[in-house]
């Protein structure tokens, strides 16, 4: 054997493995410092025992309902309106397609709460709404908090959700609108049947997302009295004074639907995306 | 001699002011094998969308199995026809295309009873039947609840075959079948579609196969810059052509 050979020779060595002292140091110093926050919120002045307490208080739970179906309210409208204004856009009538784009350049264009506001108080400018002489009520009847919440938040959701859904629409390659109109499909049944179930793939991540977010948009609805869980914790802690307490029962309660939502959003887009691997050889 | 299925007479198309189709003219027999040859860019594909109405035409018209294409006759106006009337005319013809365009989120079975079930609303039942048939005749039968990702580009192709003649059309249009596959799997797809023509089944087919077009095709025509230059009998046209630069195509594309 020569000098060369047993250069090339390695299975006789030890292995050291290389130290990362870099990450050592750095997590010792975050887990530190969280330490010393855990230790802050244990010796601070929150009575935990109201946090036990009101955490399944009837008030809080009504609430978290109220948050939970505003949420899917104002989504519901938001992913319909979305849809809808997304094929306007696309289409080929110019009017249809200004008038998409002008939704969406208005409704992206106002805050949430500000939008919330002007719903609310619509009674001000219109005091009836209906067809004049046939059927009319008086806005501040129907403007309940409930419904101001659902339009404001959905009209609003509903200009960014079209933004997603039309760039869902274009990642779908042209050749499938092709094959979809060659088996003698019509526009309707093309969109429902061939284009939508594949835009979805890159239509539901971001969906998820806004589903999460609007459990948070929610709380705004408080400023017009839509009893959500904010707008409970607010009137308990406004009567016992225990604000932190409250704050962080709220907390609790957004954490929670947030997370459920997460698992829920994980498995919808497993079943979107089928086909879209290639799934291992079974056997 | 059968009676005539497709008959295109001069039917232009322009793309702004470039002219794809100059008046361009042919008629095909129930049954009948065309082959279309030309170079690219000839407006070979162009001719196959517009008589799959994937095209609107400037000039012309195009009758498939006696029925005008886009436009219904009323006295001494043609009225044209809405979406869902085009969706219907095009009922009768099928297509596969180069790049296959198989739904990727349906399996091989679900690609092919799309149309039946959704389009033509036959019973599930016997859309699946019919399927599976059409899938064991193109030799896919272990194969039908795979998703397109999961198969090859001639089984691919295979499918899209099936799901064409899934909506039992008069006719079916091939637009270069074979030239998105690796050379090995060509011969699969052009056996399924030797078949299919062998069945009866009246078919235009875009393709450089000139072997396939010799042993399968009753006609060929020769395109080039938006004209045919040459039609007549596969024999006449591939061996012993009247046009100069068919002749030198036909050997080009031997070599
Ligand atoms: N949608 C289109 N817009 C503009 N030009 C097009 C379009 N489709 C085809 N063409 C042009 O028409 C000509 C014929 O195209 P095509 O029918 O695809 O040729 P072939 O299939 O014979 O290769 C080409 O020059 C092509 O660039
Ligand atoms: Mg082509």
């Amino acid at each position: 054997m020569s000098a060369t050979d047993d250069i090339y020779r390695t299975s006789h060595l030890k292995l050291v493995p290389r130290r990362h002292w870099g990450r050592m140091i750095s997590a010792g110093v975050v887990l530190l410092l969280l330490a010393a926050l855990v230790r802050a919120f244990a010796n601070g002045k929150i009575e935990w025992t109201y946090v036990g307490d009101f955490l399944f208080s009837r008030t809080i739970l009504d609430g978290l309902v109220n948050t939970i179906l505003m949420t899917f309210a104002a989504m519901a409208l938001g992913i319909v309106l979305g849809v809808v204004f997304a094929i306007m856009r696309i289409s080929e009538n110019p009017v249809l397609s200004s008038i998409a784009t002008g939704y969406v350049w208005v409704f992206r264009g106002a805050p949430a709460l500000l939008q919330l506001l002007l719903w609310f108080n619509l009674a001000l400018v219109f005091p009836k709404i209906g067809i004049p002489g046939v059927m009319e009520w008086r806005t501040v009847d129907v403007m309940t908090p409930f419904v101001a919440a659902m339009l404001a938040l959905g009209i609003q959701q509903g200009a960014y959700t079209s933004e997603v859904v039309r760039g869902g629409l274009l990642s779908v390659d042209s050749g499938q609108y092709e094959a979809a109109r060659a088996i003698g499909m019509g526009q309707l049944l093309m969109l429902r049947r061939i284009v939508l179930p594949q835009a979805m793939r890159v239509i539901l991540p971001p969906i998820g997302n806004e589903v999460i977010g609007m459990v948070k948009t929610t709380s705004l609805a408080s400023v017009i009295q839509y009893a959500e869980i904010l707008h409970n914790a607010q009137i308990i802690y406004y009567a016992n004074t225990r604000v932190l307490e409250l704050l962080l029962v709220a907390s609790f309660w957004y954490l929670a639907t947030v997370s459920i939502l997460s698992v829920v959003q994980m498995y919808i887009e497993r079943y979107f995306a089928r086909g879209a691997k290639r799934l291992k050889a079974t056997g | 001699m059968s009676e005539i299925l497709v008959k295109a007479i001069d039917v232009t198309k322009r793309f702004s002011n470039f002219t794809a189709l100059d008046r361009v003219g042919m008629d095909i027999r129930k049954g009948e094998v065309a082959c279309i040859i030309g170079p690219s860019g000839s407006g070979k594909s162009t001719f196959l969308r517009c008589i799959n109405m994937l095209e609107r035409i400037d000039g012309g018209a195009i009758w498939v199995g006696g029925e005008l294409l886009g436009y219904r006759r009323q006295g001494d106006e043609l009225h044209e026809l809405r979406d869902h009337e085009i969706a219907r005319q095009r009922r009768r013809t099928g297509m596969v295309f180069q790049r296959f365009n198989l739904f990727p989120h349906l399996t091989a079975l679900e690609n092919v009873t799309e149309g039946p079930i959704h389009v033509l609303k036959e019973d599930r039942k016997a859309a699946e039947a019919h399927a599976r048939d059409l899938l064991a005749r193109v030799g896919l039968s272990d194969k039908v609840g795979h998703y397109p990702s999961e198969l090859s580009g001639g089984q691919q192709q295979r499918v899209a075959i099936a799901r064409a003649m899934g909506m039992r059309p008069e006719l079916i249009l091939f637009d270069e079948p074979t030239s998105a596959l690796d050379p090995e799997l060509v011969s699969e797809v052009l056996d399924v579609m030797k078949d299919l023509a062998e069945s009866g089944m009246t078919m235009i087919v875009v393709t450089h196969e000139m072997g396939f077009a010799r042993s399968v095709a009753d006609t060929v025509a020769f395109m080039e810059s938006g004209r045919i230059e040459e039609i007549g009998p596969a024999e006449k046209v591939l061996s012993d052509p009247d046009n100069a630069r068919c002749a030198a195509f036909v050997r080009a594309v031997h070599k």
